[in-house]
């Protein structure tokens, strides 16, 4: 098991607080970062393979080195705590229980990107992280860590999944209805207010004050050849013990499910895990050892994305888990584009009738071409992570929705 | 200026022209809903997609600037594929209600489908019902389960007027264009959106249920409703003349002209053509005496006015010209002036109340040819020319179009100077006060009935034409004024409009090089005159983020 670097402090009954913090050596990267060049901030990220872990697996170097160097004008860094993806719950444990780690990690990145004003976007469901995370801000202003050349604004979503999707987040900051931009411009060019942004996940932040401590090298290490550090994962399901566990990005899905959650519950038997948030797609009990980074699990056909890992034992009706999906993506697509606007709902209409006995076998060949039909036609990515779970629930598990539908 | 290749063709295009405008200038129309040149662009509708060499996906073409070297397809077997599955993407909730939709015949589902989609249909669930026949204002109405959620309308009112009336409201396939709470679509511009609506979804209120689309022809005009000079198409039903109460003009549609209007229309120009098929349009040739009231024919009541006029010497006849009519009517007029020699013409009468423009197409003055009845010179002082009616100077006088007793003038007046002259001629098209009293009434056609040309404020000349035929035994303005022209000895331009703006070009310095080629479908300005184009739309002039 790799060594604790997020979660390192989540044991104190202090961790939330600046006292806390300090104590264990918080905000002494930051000390260290105010001696460094911009660049060389940028640099040591770069080389540290950082990747965001908000879903997209984005190098988080290169994302800030986008932000136009000759820009005058304000530049925003963007905090995605929207954490709305199905089976995710990590972010909220990172405000509650180190929401200086954000902070620390918001200055240097704020120092790296020029950013005079950044903005935290926490989910509306959040009421207690908010709290917590809204306390450590003011103990920071009151420290000076902030309103010396950085401001934090603390803003709360409203309850869309869509929100957390970066430029439907920019979009819901900016007081508008919360609907992704089309792109190009992407947001490092034309961000919040139309001005050039950064948006990275908490978590992803929450790892730069330790890159910029103990070195890009170090970082690197912790993870795979294209895909440094620990991560956060959240296990949950048919598990024995259910949470959020850290470890390298190296580590493999077997590992995360029997070492650290304590193996199988229920019937004890693996049907099915879901490794990367709800729109990752589904992997079978023989698919588990595979290591959980970027490339692993794209080289399965599916995706790391949000490291939300949800276990399904032999007991789970796969038809019904997929109905589950259908209706959340029906239910949260923003309506903007047509594809999905109106294939989710079409699709979570013929699921439904599938489980509820009114199926007939065509209709998983029409959920099949419908989905693909779609796939790569939007504005964002949210019908792509849809399709997902629609193509891999139906084709790894095609027997399961035959038995539910008539002729 | 990025060099592309379309479909195989090369072309050079302004940096920043966007893939469906480069195409359009080959004539390859790339099909879309949610994108229109005079919005920002949504990339809402996703159907505008065309394969780019390099890419490794099809992309949208409303969103992709024209670049150098760009190798574009618009027509590949994965682009065709990709418009099938969005066409049925965009039909499978849709109420397929055509028979009774308004849309019907000019509807971009239905064009598209049967282009680019004709694939089986495959949806066999309820559909999502949405509310139908919901009065979003005095002019538009919402059928939500038609909309295809373009956003156009939410766009036009946001960019272009700037009132922010219309939002799209909930998410998924229950997403619904509507009205922020407190709202209603009253603006100046509230017709526009149902010219930008691709589909059925917002109809006009004034036309739904009136006449099937398929019946109506169209000829290019003029708004007349302001001096602006708005470019519109006239849409008339000839083919079915016992629909809609046998109202033959149907609608007004802009069309587009980037020095004037662009595609836009106010909603004041956009309605206001009920006069021509009204029933208070005159039809017949009117002469009134002790004997009695009766219709005759032209040639009488051409000599009868000739005569009149020839009565008094020039000094006892007034003339009061109108700003509506048009420039060849104008010339017209004055060579029946020159004919007797007669001086006291003005066209200026008061309105009741000032009417008011606004900030961005429509303007105070709601004629159509004030600058064209001045440059003809047929300005002149009405008040004096009213206060010798008064005092018994004037023994005839000849009133076009002006109800002089629903004018800004006190109507004991207008009845003082009336009761004093001997002879009241009146030429319009519809009857009014004056036309009641008058001893000759001369009927004009509407401008939707004939053809000419009129001046705009910037000195802009643009010609309309002919959609109908006149109503009844009425002429042309220069038509009828020809004839009296002839019959005071003159010898009028010819028996056709163009040939009366010719000799307005040969003697009127001030329209020196116009011709009606020249002025084609664009118009043309009168020498030394500049125009500043289409203004920049409110809803532009505040910067918008984002
Ligand atoms: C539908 C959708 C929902 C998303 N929700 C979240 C979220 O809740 N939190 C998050 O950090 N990223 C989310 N993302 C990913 C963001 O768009 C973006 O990639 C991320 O915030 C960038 O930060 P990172 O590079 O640090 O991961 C979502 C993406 C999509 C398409
Ligand atoms: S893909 Fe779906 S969620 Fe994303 S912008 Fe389009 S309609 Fe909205
Ligand atoms: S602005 Fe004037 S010319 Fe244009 S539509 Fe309105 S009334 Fe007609």
């Amino acid at each position: 098991m790799a060594e604790i670097v997020l979660m390192r402090n989540f044991g104190r009954q202090d961790s939330h607080t600046l006292a806390g913090y300090r104590a264990t050596g918080g905000y002494t990267a930051w000390e260290k970062a105010k001696g460094m060049e911009p660049a060389a901030i940028t640099e040591e990220v770069k080389k540290s393979n950082l990747r965001g872990l908000g879903g997209a697996g984005f190098p988080t170097g290169m994302k800030w080195s986008f932000v136009p160097k000759t820009h005058t004008g304000p530049v925003y860094l963007v905090i995605n705590a929207d954490e709305g993806e199905p089976g995710t719950f990590k972010d909220r444990y990172l405000l509650e229980r180190d929401p200086h780690a954000l902070i620390e990690g918001m200055l240097i990145t704020a120092r790296a990107i020029r950013s005079a004003k950044g903005f935290v976007y926490i989910r509306g469901e959040y009421v207690q992280p908010w709290r917590i995370f809204s306390g450590a801000v003011k103990d920071a202003y009151d420290a000076g860590l902030l309103g010396n050349g950085f401001d934090i604004v603390v803003h709360r979503g409203a309850g869309a999944y869509i929100c957390g999707e970066e430029t439907g987040l920019l979009s819901s900051l900016e007081g508008k209805k919360g609907w992704p931009k089309i792109k190009p411009p992407f947001p490092a060019i034309k961000g919040a207010f139309g001005e050039p942004t950064v948006v990275n996940n908490v978590e992803t932040i929450a790892c730069v004050p330790p890159i910029i401590n103990r070195g890009a090298e170090w970082f690197a290490g912790l993870g795979t050849k294209t895909q440094g550090g620990t991560r956060m994962y959240s296990v949950s399901g048919r598990v024995t013990k259910p949470g959020v566990y850290e470890d390298s990005c190296a580590v493999t899905l077997r590992q995360l499910i029997h070492d650290h959650a304590g193996g199988v519950s229920h019937t004890g038997k693996l049907k099915a895990v879901v490794p990367g948030g709800g729109s990752a797609a589904i992997l079978t009990a023989d698919e588990i050892d595979v290591a959980m980074d970027v490339d692993g699990l794209k080289a399965k056909g599916s995706m790391i994305g949000s490291a939300g890992v949800v276990v399904m034992d032999e007991s789970v009706s796969i038809p019904e888990a997929l109905l589950v999906l259908a209706r959340f993506y029906a239910h949260e697509s923003c309506g903007q584009c047509t594809p999905c606007r109106e294939s989710t709902g079409w699709i979570y209409k013929m699921v439904h009738r599938i489980v509820d006995g009114h199926g007939r076998k065509d209709d998983l060949d029409t959920i099949l071409d419908v989905a693909k039909r779609g796939g790569g036609t939007t504005i964002c990515a949210f019908y792509d992570g849809a399709i997902g779970p629609y193509i891999s629930y139906i084709e790894k598990f095609r027997g399961e929705f035959e038995a539910l539908c008539r002729s | 200026m990025p060099k592309l290749t379309i479909d195989g063709k090369e072309i050079e295009v302004e940096a920043g022209t966007n893939l469906i405008e480069a195409a359009r200038r080959l004539g390859i129309e790339v099909p879309h809903y949610c994108y229109h040149p005079g919005l920002s662009i949504a990339g809402q509708c996703r159907l505008c997609m065309v394969d780019i060499e390099k890419t490794p996906r099809p992309s949208i073409a409303c969103n992709t600037q024209a670049a150098d070297g760009m190798v574009v397809h618009t027509d590949t077997e994965r682009v065709r594929d990709t418009r099938r599955s969005i066409m049925e993407f965009h039909l499978i909730n849709h109420p397929l209600d055509c028979p009774v939709c308004d849309q019907a015949g000019e509807c971009w589902l239905q064009i598209y489908y049967m282009k680019h989609g004709l694939y089986d249909p495959r949806m066999t669930d309820e559909k999502v019902h949405k509310p139908k026949a919901v009065p979003l204002g005095p002019h538009v109405m919402l059928d939500a389960e038609r909309c295809i959620l373009c956003s156009r309308c939410v766009r036009f009112c946001d960019e272009i007027t700037g009132t922010g009336e219309l939002g799209i409201f909930h998410r998924g396939d229950h997403s619904e264009i509507g009205l922020f709470p407190g709202r209603d679509l009253v603006n100046n511009y509230s017709g526009n959106v149902v010219d930008i609506c691709p589909v059925g979804a917002l109809t006009d209120r004034d036309f739904r249920f009136q006449v099937r689309v398929w019946y109506l022809d169209a000829a290019r005009s003029i708004c007349t409703g302001c001096a602006r000079g708005c470019n519109i198409d006239v849409h008339v039903n000839r083919r079915r003349p016992h629909h809609a109460e046998g109202k033959r003009v149907a609608r007004l549609k802009p069309r587009f002209n980037a020095d004037v209007n662009a595609w836009w229309l106010c909603d004041v120009g956009r309605y206001h053509y009920d006069f021509v098929d009204a029933p208070t349009r005159l039809t017949a040739p009117v002469r009134r005496n002790n004997a009695g009231t009766a219709e005759i024919a032209w040639d009488e009541a051409v000599s009868g006015v000739a005569e009149a006029l020839r009565r008094y010497s020039p000094d006892q006849v007034g003339v009061l010209a109108s700003p509506r009519m048009a420039n060849e009517d104008l010339l017209a007029l004055r060579r029946v002036l020159e004919a007797r020699a007669m001086r006291q013409v003005a066209y200026d009468v008061p309105p009741p109340a000032l009417a008011e423009g606004d900030d961005f197409l429509l303007r105070s003055d709601r004629a159509p040819n004030r600058r064209g009845a001045e440059l003809i010179g047929l300005g002149g002082d009405t008040g004096g020319l009213m206060a010798s009616a008064r005092a018994g100077r004037l023994k005839c006088l000849w009133v076009f179009h002006h109800d002089l007793l629903a004018s800004g003038w006190p109507a004991a007046d207008v009845r003082q100077a009336l009761d004093r002259v001997e002879t009241l001629i009146f030429t319009g098209t519809n009857a009014n006060a004056i036309s009641e009293r008058a001893q000759w009434v001369l009927p004009a056609a509407a401008w939707v009935e004939r053809e000419g040309t009129f001046t705009n404020f910037e000195g802009r000349v643009q010609r309309f034409r002919s959609a109908v035929e006149p109503l009844g035994q009425a002429l042309p303005e220069w038509d009828l004024l020809g004839r009296i022209v002839a019959a005071l000895g003159g010898t009028p331009a010819g028996g056709r409009a163009e040939l009366w703006f010719r000799e307005l070009v040969r003697t009127v310095p001030a329209f020196a090089g116009l011709s009606y080629q020249a002025i084609g479908d664009h118009g043309q300005l009168i020498p030394g005159a500049t125009s500043a184009g289409a203004p920049t739309p409110p809803g532009r002039r505040v910067k918008v983020h984002g």
